[in-house]
């Protein structure tokens, strides 16, 4: 089993009120076999040992699905490694004497609650304002009711793997949230059960991005290349479709319901 | 308080109807007169809290990650059952109730499996409803699979992430009632008591985990749906949040805990790499339809795999069980894995490890189905070890996975706090002594989208006490008391993190309570966790103020509870002296060492009552009838 020494830059910061900063951390004993997270548990151990404070990080799963994990790891979301979160991130792909930047998802949407750890409740607020198909529990037809081709559900499948971590954000030049938005509206759109609410979840979805801050996409494609999901932009187009098609097409009732 | 489970009357197929048709209902108008708490938003909790709302009632929903949407549901890899019938291979409720009861190894409730089967159908169809994305055959219908302890194909999954889908579902419908001001959101915010006004539940205590500050909320009716305690093991498949300190401290306020030590331990995990391991990582237990289990038939062979003849290899599964072959139920497959590491046929570092051996199948339906089928199993098997297991055999292990053990609770799924009601992992209603793969996302569902809606409905029908708010002195006792505990916390200052408790209380339990137990190592258990508890309060040391974002003190806090829920499972572990599903007691086992039960002694569930921190706990029996599924010894040769 290789062993090795990393030197860490982390990035401290109190709360949201506070300014932060660098601090140096030594990692003297890192196995191979551990995951990054893993490696920041034994430093934090240390710094209890030494009466410090540990450096706060946001994680549950480490399997790489519940999207709570996540921070920059030399200017790169997730890590340098591609398609994997940071906590299935291993030591195996570093070596001997690196230096390592931490720092948090840097968004003015995502305000930083502590350390590493930052406040991505926007973009619940996307999902509520129109990511989803509205059926109610108990008013569903037989499953098989309506048939789905394999290729539409595979394909919706690609855009619903989506774990919501913001590294899409952070990682954008615009901090624009598109890639995460699109994901959602591919997701449902490519369903027939999604038809109904289709334009409407389009229109409420993006302008709701817009209200909490989120820049625009201008096709960077950065948030594809750091997507621990590999979630391609072509979601994005997707979106930018339905979206058009929705103002080309609204309906200025839809919102208002009845008069009755 | 007499155990009474309120299973209605007459044929257990009219039950769920009766009781349906039995109960109160609040008038539509009045719904908005009432709040529920939810806590949790996994499967049960989200379901149960987005359907509330959709019926009407104001909902305050809480759970501690920063959304809602990663509660630890979103980790269920293979998939979920329903008795759909689908494939036309003889599947139907009836079926589904029979095999989950013998699953469980006769330990469940029979009334309730019954009606977790009925609704199986239900939740599959409101799923595709909102969009879930399940895997579908060329004309488009849905896909199925079979999975551990059943020989028809019945579950229903998306790739390797179902649970990740279902939740996906559970959430949107729960941000839909969100955006509609029905349920308001609590994240990053962690119960930590319940309170309780005359003996009934009227709300929680809980601490915001970004500012520190602990509030009360008050409510007509809470609904506990935090998942399970498998981390008290601190190796477990379990997301590392994942805790009993609701449920725990809910007992503690007079709700029974019925049947601690029944644990699942999942036959196919990824084995313990080194002393700095955080959790262990599941590979579905799906891979068992294509992946074939063998260890060398010699000891200490340390040939690669693929240097190993066939002749030289054990199928000891397919050997042992040919009916079952590799899909029998986990507790089986568990312990026959660990029965070879015993023996010294283990692999992999440390000979605590078994192969999963794909060769055969990729040869017989090619890598790129394989590919399909697991892809992203594949790629996290590889990502963790750095192995590729298209070409060298995945070695995995058994670990902490799920706990059926868990709050006792009626038909209603009400526990013994009136007004207080359990669903999802955290209660112990369904899986009896072994849980049945895909069976855990159903009741999740079933109890979360069509269970609870009602039977808190029916209980608000039904209450007639004043409305109390956060000024009552019921709420302001609580708030003193959780203020006080967490002051204590912090004030221990002592030399040792709350890790290395935890980790010591993990190391115990896996080798005194885990797999196989006995009483001698039952009663040392019981000499050394109050001790480790003891010095846990004494020497424990938290950094930081409680003002503030403090994980070291989150984490103490649920350490703390395992260390007292610990005694409490070892107690449970040591009076059942029988052997059944996942509590193996090497005292009671058949001729050929398969689990044997003793259903003239133990045929009940055992309910314990707290009775104060020096107490011994009360138990309380509530007795199992099988009328429809009879007694017999689980055979699956
Ligand atoms: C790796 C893995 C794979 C699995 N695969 C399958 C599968 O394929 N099929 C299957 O049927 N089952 C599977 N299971 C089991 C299944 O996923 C769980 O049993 C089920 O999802 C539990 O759902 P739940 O709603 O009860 O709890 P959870 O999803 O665990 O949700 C608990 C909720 O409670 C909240 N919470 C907990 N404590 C507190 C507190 N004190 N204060 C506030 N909030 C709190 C959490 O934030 C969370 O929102 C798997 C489990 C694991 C670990
Ligand atoms: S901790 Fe869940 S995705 Fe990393």
């Amino acid at each position: 089993m290789r062993t090795f020494a990393l030197t860490l830059h982390v990035w401290r910061q109190k709360s949201a009120k506070d300014g932060g900063r660098f601090a140096e951390y030594k990692a003297p004993n890192v196995s191979e076999h551990m995951s990054f997270l893993e490696m920041l548990d034994v430093v934090n151990q240390d710094l209890i040992a030494k009466g410090d404070d540990p450096i706060a990080f946001d994680h549950d799963c480490r399997e790489g699905i519940c999207g709570m994990c996540g921070f920059m790891v030399n200017g790169s979301a997730h890590g340098p490694h591609r398609g994997t979160t940071v906590c299935q991130l291993h030591m195996r792909h570093f070596q001997d004497g690196e230096e390592l930047w931490l720092e948090p998802w840097r968004s003015a949407a995502f305000p930083i609650v502590k350390d590493l750890a930052v406040d991505r409740s926007a973009l619940d607020r996307i999902i509520a304002a129109g990511g989803f198909i509205s059926v109610p529990t108990g008013s569903a037809v037989d499953g098989n009711a309506t048939p789905v081709p394999k290729v539409d559900a595979e394909l919706s499948m690609d855009a619903a793997a989506c774990i919501g971590c913001g590294a899409c954000v952070a990682m954008c030049p615009n901090a624009s949230a598109a890639l995460f938005t699109s994901a959602k509206i591919g997701h449902l759109g490519l369903l027939p059960q999604g038809q109904p609410e289709r334009h409407d979840r389009a229109l409420k979805m993006v302008a709701q991005a817009n209200v909490e801050g989120f820049g625009h996409c201008t096709s960077v494609g950065e948030c594809e290349a750091v997507c621990p999901k590999q979630i391609p932009i072509t979601f994005i187009a997707r979106m930018n479709r339905d979206f058009l098609d929705a103002v080309i097409h609204e309906r200025p009732q839809s919102d208002r319901g009845g008069s009755g | 308080m007499d155990l009474d489970s309120r299973i209605p009357e007459g044929p257990i197929e009219k039950k769920w109807d009766t009781r349906r048709f039995d109960m109160k209902l609040v008038n539509p108008a009045n719904k908005r007169k009432y709040t529920v708490i939810v806590v949790g938003s996994g499967l049960a909790g989200g379901a149960a809290a987005a359907s509330m709302a959709e019926l009407g009632y104001n909902v305050l929903n809480f759970c501690y990650q920063d959304s809602p949407r990663r509660a630890h549901s979103i980790a269920a890899q293979g998939g979920i059952n329903a008795a759909k019938n689908y494939q036309n291979d003889g599947d139907s409720v009836w079926r589904l109730f029979y095999d989950t009861v013998k699953g469980g190894d006769y330990r469940a409730r029979e009334a309730n499996v019954y009606r977790l089967a009925q609704i199986s159908v239900n939740i599959i169809d409101q799923c595709v409803a909102q969009g879930v994305p399940f895997a579908r055959e060329y004309g488009g219908t849905l896909s199925n699979r079979s999975f551990g302890g059943a020989q028809v194909s019945r579950t229903f999954y998306a790739r390797g992430q179902t649970g990740q889908q279902l939740l996906l579902g559970a959430y949107q419908a729960l941000e839909r009632q969100i955006g509609a001001g029905k349920v308001k959101m609590f994240p990053r915010t962690e119960m930590l008591d319940v309170v309780t006004v005359d003996g009934v539940a009227r709300g929680i205590i809980a601490r915001n985990l970004s500012t520190g500050k602990i509030e009360a909320y008050a409510a007509d009716a809470v609904v506990l749906a935090t998942g399970g305690y498998g981390n008290m093991f601190y190796l477990s498949t379990n997301a590392k949040g994942c805790s009993a300190t609701a449920i725990w401290r809910a007992h503690k306020r007079g709700a029974y805990f019925a049947n601690p030590c029944f644990t699942q331990i999942h036959p196919t995990c990824i084995p313990v790499a080194g002393e700095f391991q955080s959790k262990l990582t599941l590979m579905s237990e799906s891979l068992r339809n294509d992946g074939r289990i063998w260890v060398p038939t010699k000891k200490g062979d340390e040939r690669k795999p693929g240097d190993i003849p066939e002749a030289e290899r054990d199928y000891y599964l397919e050997r042992r069980y040919p009916a079952f072959g590799n899909l029998v139920p986990r507790d089986v497959a568990s312990r026959a894995a660990k029965l070879c590491c015993d023996e010294g046929r283990g692999v992999g570092p440390g000979g605590r490890g078994v192969y999963l051996d794909f060769s055969d199948s990729i040869g017989r339906l090619g890598a790129g189905t394989i590919r399909e089928r697991y892809g992203n199993l594949f790629d996290m098997y590889e990502r963790i070890t750095g192995e590729d297991p298209y070409t060298v055999p995945m070695r995995i292990y058994p670990a902490i996975h799920y706990t059926m053990g868990g709050l006792w609770v009626d038909y209603n799924l009400q526990s013994t706090i009136p007004g207080m009601f359990v669903g999802g992992e955290a209660n112990f209603s369904d899986h009896g002594a072994n849980r049945l793969g895909a069976s855990a996302l159903m009741q999740g569902l079933a109890d979360g989208y069509f269970i609870l809606p009602l039977t808190v409905g029916n209980y608000l029908a039904q209450t007639t006490g004043p409305k109390v708010d956060t000024t009552h002195a019921a709420f302001q006792d609580a708030l003193k008391g959780v203020n006080a505990t967490t002051s204590k916390l912090l004030g221990i200052k002592g030399k040792r993190t709350v890790d290395s408790f935890h980790r010591e209380l993990g190391k115990l339990m896996w080798e005194n309570c885990g797999m196989a137990r006995n009483e001698a190592g039952l009663k040392d258990a019981l000499q050394k966790i109050p001790a480790l508890r003891e010095e846990f309060w004494k020497n424990v040391t938290i950094p930081g103020v409680g003002a503030e974002m403090n994980q070291e003190l989150e984490k103490a806090g649920r350490v703390a509870d395992f260390l007292e829920l610990a005694e409490l499972f070892a107690t449970d572990a040591l009076e059942r002296k029988e052997s059944c599903g996942g509590h193996f007691r090497e005292e009671s086992h058949t001729p050929d060492g398969e689990a044997l039960r003793d259903d003239d002694g133990y045929c009940y569930a055992a309910a314990w009552e707290y009775k104060g921190p020096k107490e011994r706990q009360v138990l309380h029996k509530e007795s199992l009838a099988f009328e429809h599924v009879h007694l017999t010894q689980r055979s699956y040769k």
